[in-house]
């Protein structure tokens, strides 16, 4: 069968590096502990499964009627297995809960690293890009006002606003340092959309009205994607974003490369 | 057909004790507590998701609403007199005190249509706040329900009320089964008055 | 009291039309529902084409879309969308539940417990118009400018309320089908406790009737929350209300005109509150269904009849607090996911239980292969696969990495496709020699059997391979995304395997339409059974039974030592046994 390659990047040999027929790679802090609870989960799974397949595949043909063999009317028959797989059930999803998902929920939602030693960005998703807006220097976000969203601002931050002269803004292209917990704050002007980030086992939805903190933390430097994961519009499909996870100095040189197109773009602005 | 084989129409069940039509009445008010609550969820949803929400007296005419409770209330009591009139096999009784609760329930729709009628030349809509949104709506479902509360009533006046020679207590089944329907109208009014008006 | 009709002397409009006979009732139902799941398969059919060649021009039909929909045959993400939406839509509410409650309810219950009709005729029949209204309804909104709803079957704000006049249309078919729902619950449940035959106490009920007692209760209490929604959508949409519209939105670079101050997520808790006992609707009546069709086939009762019952209970109240496990990533935080999980995890045992005694009911039997036990056993190892595979769903650590990918696709599909689906075909086949007073064939039942249990595994099983990849849900192409290439191939296959499902149900229609005139004739109980539908000739005349049947004993006693007949009716008047 032909199988037509549209991607617009190089992105088939990213394919093959990155992503196959399971998990993307894991490059992420958090990514271990989720892989494993899709593991565990899906092996007591097949437990429950084979076991009910194994009975379910000798009872057929066991009791398959033939000559000679009559059924058994035995109302008080009572099987001693299926009580022990109840609770055994019963037990197994309280280990699953208290034992795995509740503790890296809490990790997840509520055990943010400090914002000192994080690099802190905001997205703002919208119908079909996501908007990348960086605090530079100062650490301090500019003050945006959805009034001054336009094409050429579409952040609309606030030119008056001097926290803001040093911001930097880049549309579908979030650019991390590896080994450095980063704490994004997702909103969204529009509709609701979702940010994925496959390789880091991310995902939260953006929600217009609200501005929702995330934080992860990469281990792997490479070209990764931004996949939106909630029915946005008729650009769903190509909401593509671009996730760099680079060095250190490769990052700080390209905060810099953005910093200085800043500049030349903008005339004297107050 | 059939149907004159079922059963429990008018004589209550030996078990349940009720009419068929009495479940089934209760069946439908459960459903529309499930109705009116989805709403009033959707209210204290959107209150308590913002600071600025307006206090209802500000806004609304409250002597008008307890105006409109009163008359509602008062419509209740005509309304079980109606069913009581039936049970003492008066049917001219039972004609005055359902035409007072037909009347009583027409003069709630007036005010009513007189409160929307001054928020919309003062350029009220549902489109100004959430507060006129959920106001509107709200009180525009309730409306509803007292429009097909006042024309079943009317049915049961006018065309409905030949059931009187045939079957009595079918009859009286009917307008009992209304009547619960006309309670439930009015105590959902009891909730939205002060929800609306009051807080 | 009401006229007494001869049912000669009904004119045919009244008879067939607009009748208040349940039977007549029912298969209108049915049938209706049948032709909306076909409707529905065949959007699917298109969106898998898309899917598995993404921009190709569509062969043969391609130039029978107008320019809305499809460019020289290429499909535009606009109808993709639509065919999404209308799909989950139409298949949900147009197609399963009808024929699962409205069809095999309506026929089966009254007759089950022994009444002549339902306790209110005449509002069955009006349930059923309401139906076909807001089918047709919702059929008509692919003509509209901009075409039918394309904002998911779940319809979320701001996109569906910026959306264009299709959703309007759904908002409103969605109001009939909800009423529809409701005065059919009511009916169901006052039939249920008022007309049972003297002697059917509630424990001497077939699990079928349980089923579709409880369902009712479900569709009774949790569609009302969902009419409240779809009246606050119509006033955001229709009034310009902003009760499910923020403050601040800027759509294609222009601000928003509306006064906001309202939630998106307000839109989802209203939606799922009616949406996951809607998937309890979806899968009860079909335990039910399979529960009796295993008790005959294996000629010995069911196993764990009390335990069935209990757990279809408790599955009915449970219901009503998981709904928020479809939205652990709107910003949820630990407190409510932890309440969600755990109602999750627990509805997951009495659904365990009640696949459990099905299969153990197996047990001791005498197994007869025919083709409604075919289906009714697939069943339990494909509910089983669907079941399973909402556990990593149902844990937010877990839910993610799968959440809104095709493992979520995956996981839905196998409970209804392979699992209620199937039951439904295996109730065709048991009971239509009970409406037709024919049967179907058994070897075109076989040949659609295996064709369907093969191509449906087909079809869903690649699903979760893409779901675990991270394949997102709802895309027109999903060459756009790296993550997604690899497993580019697998939507081939699934194409594939989906029109060969298509292709396979061919043996069924025939045999449907060719029994109809042709098939074997029967007599009032081909199949042995012990329930009382089976004690009123095939098919039942108005009225149903020759006279009121009076019960003496529990819905399974097959196999009693010393019976006549290796079997004994509910209503058989024959010592021994007395359950």
């Amino acid at each position: 069968m032909p199988f037509r390659l549209e991607c617009q990047w190089k992105g088939f040999k990213l394919a093959e590096k990155y992503y196959g027929w399971g998990f993307p790679v894991d490059i992420s802090t958090n990514g271990a502990q989720i892989d494993n609870l899709i593991y565990i989960v899906h092996g007591l799974m097949a437990i429950l499964f084979v076991g009910w397949m194994v009975f379910l595949v000798y009872a057929l043909l066991r009791f398959r009627q033939r000559p000679g063999h009559e059924a058994e009317y035995k109302p008080h028959h009572h099987f001693k297995v299926p009580t022990f797989v109840e609770v055994a059930v019963a037990i197994t999803e309280v280990v699953l809960l208290c034992a795995f998902s509740f503790p890296i929920w809490h990790q997840v939602k509520k055990e943010f690293p400090s914002k000192e030693n994080s690099l802190e960005v905001r997205v703002v998703a919208e119908q079909f890009a996501w908007n990348i807006h960086y605090s530079g220097k100062d650490g301090i976000f500019g003050k945006t006002d959805p009034k001054l969203m336009n094409a050429m601002n579409p952040l609309g931050l606030d030119p008056g606003d001097l926290a803001g002269k040093d911001d930097i803004t880049s549309l579908n292209q979030l650019h991390i340092p590896v080994n450095k917990s980063v704490i994004v704050h997702l909103s969204s002007k529009d509709v609701i959309h979702s940010f994925a980030l496959p390789v880091m086992r991310v995902k939260q939805d953006a929600v217009p009205g609200q501005s929702i903190p995330i934080w992860f933390e990469a281990t792997k430097a490479g070209n990764f994607e931004i996949a939106c994961a909630q029915l946005c519009g008729l650009g769903h499909y190509r909401m593509r974003g671009f996730f760099m996870v680079e060095d250190g100095d490769k990052f700080s040189a390209w905060l810099t490369e953005q910093e200085a197109k800043k500049l030349a773009q903008a005339p004297a602005a107050v | 057909m059939s149907e004159a084989l079922i059963r429990f129409i008018s004589k209550p069940h030996p078990v349940t004790g009720v009419t068929n039509s009495k479940l089934g009445v209760w069946c439908f008010l459960a459903s529309e507590v499930m109705l009116f609550g989805g709403l009033f969820s959707a209210y204290i949803f959107l209150r308590t998701g913002v600071s600025d929400w307006p206090q209802g007296w500000t806004l609304l005419n409250v002597p008008l609403a307890t105006l409109n409770t009163m008359v509602l209330i008062i419509s209740s009591v005509t309304m079980v007199m109606a069913w009581a009139s039936l049970a003492m096999k008066n049917l001219s009784k039972y004609r005055v005190f359902m035409g007072l609760t037909i009347l009583l329930g027409v003069t709630f729709l007036v005010v009513k249509s007189f409160e929307y009628g001054h928020k919309f030349e003062h350029h009220h809509f549902p489109s100004t706040s959430n507060f006129y949104a959920i106001y509107f709506t709200l009180t525009g479902l309730h409306g509803i329900h007292v429009l097909v509360g006042v024309l079943v009533n009317l049915y049961f006046l006018l065309p409905g009320s030949a059931l009187w020679k045939k079957d009595p207590d079918q009859l009286m089944g009917r307008v009992e089964a209304a009547g619960l329907y006309w309670h439930f109208v009015d105590l959902v009014w009891i909730f939205l008055f002060p929800t609306l008006y009051l807080l | 009291m009401s006229k007494h009709h001869d049912s000669h002397e009904l004119p045919f409009w009244r008879k067939y039309i607009f009748s208040t006979d349940h039977k007549v009732i029912g298969i209108q139902y049915a049938v209706t529902g049948l032709l909306f799941l076909l409707f529905g398969f065949c959007l699917m059919m298109l969106i898998r084409w898309q899917l598995a060649y993404p921009g190709k021009p569509l062969p043969l039909i391609g130039g029978l879309f107008s320019e809305t929909a499809m460019i020289g045959g290429i499909m535009l993400p606009e109808f993709y969308n639509q065919l999404g939406a209308m799909h989950g839509t139409i298949m949900v509410f147009m197609g399963v539940v009808p024929l699962a409650v409205g069809g095999f309810g309506n026929f089966v219950l009254p007759l089950q417990i022994g009444a002549p009709d339902m306790a209110f005729p005449k509002l069955n029949m009006i349930s059923y118009w309401l139906y076909f209204v807001g089918g047709l309804i919702m059929f008509a909104s692919f003509f509209v400018p901009g075409g039918a709803a394309q904002s998911g079957w779940t319809s979320y704000p701001p996109l569906s309320v910026l959306a264009s006049g299709g959703q309007t249309w759904w908002l409103i078919g969605m109001a009939f089908l909800i009423n529809s729902s409701l005065l059919g619950s009511i009916n169901f449940i006052v039939t249920t406790i008022q007309l049972r035959a003297e002697g059917l106490s509630f424990y001497r009920l077939p699990f079928f009737v349980w089923a579709q007692f409880v369902t009712a209760f479900l569709l009774l209490l949790a569609f009302p929350p969902l009419m409240a929604a779809a009246v606050l959508q119509l006033m955001d949409r229709l009034a310009g209300a902003s009760f499910f519209m923020p403050s601040g939105l800027v759509v294609n670079g222009v601000s928003s005109a509306v006064a906001g101050g309202g939630n998106p997520i307000l839109w989802q808790h209203l939606f799922w509150f009616l949406a996951h006992p809607e998937v309890y609707v979806l899968i009860l009546p079909a335990m039910g269904i399979v529960a009796e069709i295993i008790a005959c086939n294996t000629r010995k009762p069911l196993y764990g009849y009390k335990a069935l019952v209990g757990s279809v209970i408790s599955i009915g109240f449970l219901s009503f607090i998981v709904w928020a496990h479809h939205m652990y990533l709107t910003g949820m935080g630990t407190k409510m996911s932890a309440f969600f999980q755990i109602t999750t995890m627990i509805i997951s045992i009495p659904s365990i239980i009640i696949l459990t005694s099905l299969m153990l009911s197996l047990w001791g039997g005498s197994i007869r292969f025919t083709a409604p036990m075919l289906f009714a056993v697939a069943f339990l190892p494909m509910f089983g696969i669907g079941g399973l595979t909402g556990l990593p769903l149902g844990l937010t650590a877990a839910d993610i990495h799968l959440h809104d990918t095709y493992y979520v696709i995956g996981h839905f599909h196998y409970v209804v496709a392979p699992g209620t689906i199937f039951a439904l075909f295996a109730g065709i086949y048991y009971w239509f020699p009970k409406a037709t007073g024919r049967k179907m064939s058994e070897v075109l039942g076989r040949i659609h059997f295996w064709l369907s249990f093969i191509f449906m595994n087909g079809v869903f099983m690649p699903m979760f391979i893409q779901g675990l990849a991270g394949v997102s849900r709802r895309l027109y192409d999903p060459m756009q995304y790296a993550h997604a290439q690899p497993t580019q191939v697998l939507n081939v296959f699934m194409s594939i395997s989906a029109w060969c499902l298509g292709l396979s149900q061919i043996p069924f229609i025939i045999n449907f339409f060719k029994s109809i005139f042709w098939g074997e004739r029967v007599n009032n109980n081909p199949w042995a059974a012990t329930t009382l539908e089976w004690s009123a000739p095939s098919p039942p005349p108005h009225g149903n039974f020759v006279k009121p049947p009076q019960v003496y004993r529990g819905p399974y006693e097959y196999s009693v030592p010393g019976s006549k007949n290796g079997y004994i009716p509910q209503d058989a008047v024959e010592a021994g046994s007395h359950v």
